[in-house]
């Protein structure tokens, strides 16, 4: 009986603690918002980090999304010449990778390669006490460290899912046209027929700016909570990576609910 | 590193991300096609519309003139009124027929325009009056089934009586 009053007693201790720590999130957010003037003041730090998160990410988004472009251009071409709508190729490749998959899977990506090192970042910095260093010198952490952070996240993220998107649909013409044979202009023809840039690649990159505050909210918030242990900061750079997807694949739903419901056309 | 270095690298990325985003924009989306081209708008009744979507073509021999812009129903006589969005370049007759058209079996629903011989051209907001509407499979298949049964009886060779 004791047992069971200890487990109801930790389940309720852990859903109290998980609770307070959206509260602090929260918090912690509109923080992060209240001192995004002074990191775009400085906007050096900034650049900085859309280096760190950015431009370092490059090649990984570009070569990810020239393969999975290719490995679509493979698989769509193989269904859809069944149905003879092998011509189809274009429409099927450029909507699935603007819609879904340039955002999600570069977002993906962004968390573990970006997100992660943010978060492991500020997470040693608060291990050795430079944050509390920081605080001595009347020097606010959160201007100096955290904002520049997530903002070079927020920047970084829509131009790398758009980089995706654009080497995807690259890739696929690279299989569908060069290798399979695909006609050229049937390819691009089809394609722009049917896809908008209002509302199709539009909404993928509205989703891909909230991708990316997600994700780097999640990087800075987890380093800023880090136990300051060596476990805590590992512990919290997993954090990062799995919360970072799961939030991603759940905005995107949600996202996906609000965008495209009742579209009449496609 | 140096901060020159880093700014290079970030106006670098900066500037292949945007490149991405037009590319996005022109060539796999149609931002510069009809969309931005002086247009004008003509209002086409249907008694069926069947399949038609919203942004479905519109063609005239084949060429895309102009898309669907808006599909509605009229209260008053229950006819569908569709209006298309036409490229500004083309004009067309008064007498100009209208059709709901499928290209191939399976294959996407469009308007096609026969132009007529009337000089006088429509205008902005303009109606085309003349209107063929959409072929709807299952009420020709019943109508040929129907035929069928309705003249079998009579030529069946062998029936009783």
């Amino acid at each position: 009986m004791t047992s069971f009053a200890t487990g109801m007693r930790r389940v309720g201790a852990g859903t109290l603690r998980a609770i307070s720590r959206v509260g602090f999130a929260a918090r912690f957010f509109i923080a992060v918002l209240l001192h995004t003037p002074a990191a775009l003041r400085r906007i050096q730090l900034t650049a900085r980090e859309i280096y760190f998160a950015g431009v370092l990410s490059l090649v990984v988004i570009m070569v990810s999304g020239l393969f999975v472009g290719m490995v679509l251009g493979l698989q769509g071409y193989d269904v859809l010449v069944k149905y003879g709508a092998g011509d189809s190729l274009g429409i099927f490749v450029g909507l699935s990778l603007v819609r879904e998959l340039g955002p999600v899977v570069a977002g993906l990506l962004f968390a573990s390669r970006a997100g992660s090192a943010i978060t492991a970042e500020i997470g040693l910095m608060k291990t050795t006490e430079q944050l509390s260093a920081m605080e001595m010198m009347a020097v606010d952490p959160l201007a100096r460290i955290v904002a520049p952070r997530f903002w070079g996240g927020v920047i970084s993220m829509p131009l790398l899912a758009a980089l995706f998107s654009a080497m995807g649909v690259f890739g696929a013409y690279i299989v569908g046209v060069r290798l399979i044979g695909v006609d050229d202009g049937t390819f691009w023809g089809n394609m722009q027929a049917s896809i908008d840039f209002w509302p199709d690649v539009t909404n993928g990159i509205v989703k891909s700016i909230v991708f990316g505050m997600a994700v780097s909210l999640i990087a800075v918030f987890e380093g800023y909570d880090a136990h300051p242990t060596a476990e805590g900061v590992s512990a919290a750079t997993t954090r990062t990576v799995v919360g970072g997807s799961l939030a991603i694949l759940a905005l995107d739903f949600v996202l996906t609910v609000f965008m495209f419901r009742g579209l009449g056309h496609t | 590193m140096k901060r020159t270095t880093i700014d290079l690298w970030v106006g670098i990325f900066v500037t292949i991300g945007f490149a991405a985003i037009v590319f996005l924009a022109l060539k796999v989306g149609n931002l510069a096609s009809l969309e931005t081209r002086p247009s004008y708008r003509l209002d086409a009744e249907f008694d069926n519309i069947g399949g038609l979507k919203l942004r479905a073509p519109v063609k005239a021999a084949g060429v895309i003139v102009g898309r669907v812009e808006a599909i509605r129903l009229d209260p008053k006589n229950y006819e569908a009124v569709v209006t298309l969005r036409m490229d500004k370049e083309y004009q067309f007759s008064k007498d100009t027929i209208a059709s709901i058209l499928t290209s191939g079996l399976l294959g996407e629903v469009y308007i096609g325009l026969d132009a007529g011989g009337d000089p006088t051209m429509l205008a902005d907001g303009g109606r085309i009056g003349k209107t063929q509407s959409a072929i709807v499979l299952e009420k020709l298949i019943g109508q040929f089934l129907f035929d069928k049964a309705a003249s079998a009886p009579a030529s069946a060779p062998g029936a009783p009586k």
